[in-house]
């Protein structure tokens, strides 16, 4: 078990999300960051898919009543354990009874969010196939709802493995404004003269996002044709324009189906640079075909299995 | 009928019903869900109005390759016929829960009172279930009564809320963002995460709303 002393602004359980319940208005929910989630599971030897903390940048602590092992990926928030310095991305062992303690944010530039991953996973029910919390449905993960202070969290069974107890850590992809984006469905709506804003000019994130999407702020994006369009899917990494021509990146959260237009979709490979921006950093979109969105997925992939080999000498399988 | 299909990204085909809104498209779209569900290759299959997303798996196959697939099944679907519930829902028009049925009037050149006769009147059926959990997307809105959605978003809109977006009309079942006017709120619960069926509309239900008296 593991005990929230201090919540901090949203402190949430989160897994690789739910799918299969789209048509049902059902979120996709799960880590924004969701390459941390999973390489903070698999230092611990956890499934990628086991649920963990998405700690959203303020201060955090946690009381372990176990011993055991954790990892923290994603934003480094100079985090220790009873006083103890811990980097980002290594495997730590724990006592029962240790705290683990985010401080206050140290720089208001720094990345949102890190993943806390412990051995055996946070053992919250499942609903409809993933533990992730969904906050504007109110189900799944703890209640329901971002985790307050005196919450205890059930942990799953430990893995036992002696790979898995080794001192071990690796380096995270280093978080840059640049994101890379497909033109979506209804780009070529748009003005060229928008179209070359989209793609050249800063866009400031504004201070209102949240975990459904991040809203920016910049040149107004006016649209030529097309009229009020009928509602039809949207997904994490769509860049939707509502009327006022200011984009809104989707994130893990957001709604099945929407009806604003799609000016692009950031790649999957990039989504976590989205998701991670804090309030008012400039985002720039570079422009990029399929097959570009192709390979840099074959990138993250080798990166992954690179890990895996010199973590536990093998390939990893998911499920 | 002129059907569009597209990639939306990495890993979602889609298509879409080039023509004016119509109820026996959205059954022949029923009716490819159906078909497209079974693949093994699908993450999720989303029915939009008239159009649907297919969102797949991109290691174990390629959009153009779905895209082909889709167009050879739409070609050969006809429209499934689903098991319709008729459903009467209660609505207090107006007020702290309508903020928008002034516009919609305005925007319409009717009154208050002929928009809420006129959105009373119709038969609306469940296109499909989208947006937020229980959200049920229906057909049938009085043409009268099309009103663009909101320039910006609202951030916050109470669950209940009755609205127009475009020529659709809906609930919103959870508190949430929207971009809907909303012309008014009833109390019925569209989505109890503790039920064991916890969405209570399906597709193909028959929606009649019908006016609260007056609070």
């Amino acid at each position: 078990m593991i005990e929230i002393l201090r919540a901090g602004i949203q402190t949430t359980v989160q897994d690789l999300g739910r799918c299969g319940h789209r048509h049902l208005g059902i979120a996709q929910s799960g880590a924004l960051d969701a390459p941390a989630m999973q390489l903070a599971n698999r230092l611990v030897g956890n499934a990628a898919t086991l649920a963990g903390l998405e700690i959203t940048r303020s201060a955090v602590e946690i009381r372990f009543h176990r011993p055991t092992i954790f990892a923290l990926c994603g934003a480094d928030f100079f985090a220790s354990l009873d006083g103890v310095m811990i980097s980002p991305a290594w495997r730590n062992r724990c006592a029962a009874g240790q705290v683990l303690k985010i401080p206050e944010p140290i720089s208001d530039a720094s990345t949102m969010r890190t993943y806390l991953a412990v051995d055996g996973g946070i053992a919250v029910p499942e609903f409809l196939g993933s533990r992730a919390t969904d906050l504007q449905g109110k189900f799944g993960g703890f209640e329901g709802r971002a985790l307050k202070k005196g919450d205890r969290l059930p942990l799953g069974l430990a893995n036992h493995g002696e790979q898995h107890a080794r001192r071990f850590g690796t380096l995270q992809p280093l978080w840059t404004s640049e994101i890379r984006v497909l033109p979506g469905p209804e780009y070529a709506q748009f003005s060229t003269v928008a179209c070359d804003k989209f793609w050249n000019q800063p866009w400031t994130v504004s201070s209102v996002s949240n975990r459904m999407g991040y809203r920016l702020r910049g040149p107004v994006l006016a649209r030529e044709t097309g009229g009020d369009l009928r509602s039809h899917a949207v997904l994490p990494g769509v860049i939707q324009v509502p009327p006022n021509g200011q984009p809104i990146v989707l994130l893990a959260d957001a709604q099945t189906t929407g009806g604003y237009p799609r000016i692009g979709v950031v790649i999957a490979a990039d989504l976590w640079k989205a998701a991670q921006a804090p309030p008012d950093t400039q985002l720039r979109f570079r422009q990029i075909d399929l097959a570009g969105a192709r390979l840099a997925s074959a990138k993250w992939a080798q990166a992954r299995a690179i890990f895996e080999q010199s973590a536990y000498g093998k390939s990893y399988a998911e499920k | 009928m002129e059907m569009k299909f597209y990639l939306m990204g990495e890993y979602a085909a889609c298509m879409r019903s080039e023509a004016p809104l119509d109820f026996s498209c959205q059954q022949r779209i029923w009716a490819m869900a159906t078909q497209l569900k079974q693949r093994a290759d699908l993450v999720d299959v989303v029915p939009g109005m008239n159009n649907l997303a297919a969102i797949f798996d991109p290691q174990r196959v390629g959009g153009d390759e779905l895209i082909l697939t889709m167009k050879r099944l739409w070609n050969a679907s006809r429209s499934a016929k689903f098991p319709s519930r008729k459903i009467n829902i209660s609505v207090n028009y107006g007020g702290d829960g309508g903020p928008d049925l002034g516009l919609v009037a305005e925007h319409a050149g009717l009154s208050p009172d002929e928009v809420i006769a006129a959105h009373s009147a119709a038969e609306y059926v469940v296109y499909f279930m989208g947006f937020q959990p229980g959200f049920a997307y229906l057909g049938g809105l009085s043409e009268r009564l099309i009103t663009p959605r909101r320039a910006e978003p609202r951030l916050s809109v109470p669950a209940g809320s009755v609205g127009i977006g475009g020529d659709q009309t809906g609930i919103y079942p959870s508190t949430g963002p929207g971009g809907w006017q909303l012309i008014g709120r009833t109390a019925l619960r569209l989505f109890d995460p503790t039920k064991a069926e916890p969405i209570l509309l399906r597709a193909g239900d028959v929606i009649r709303f019908v006016p609260a008296t007056s609070r």
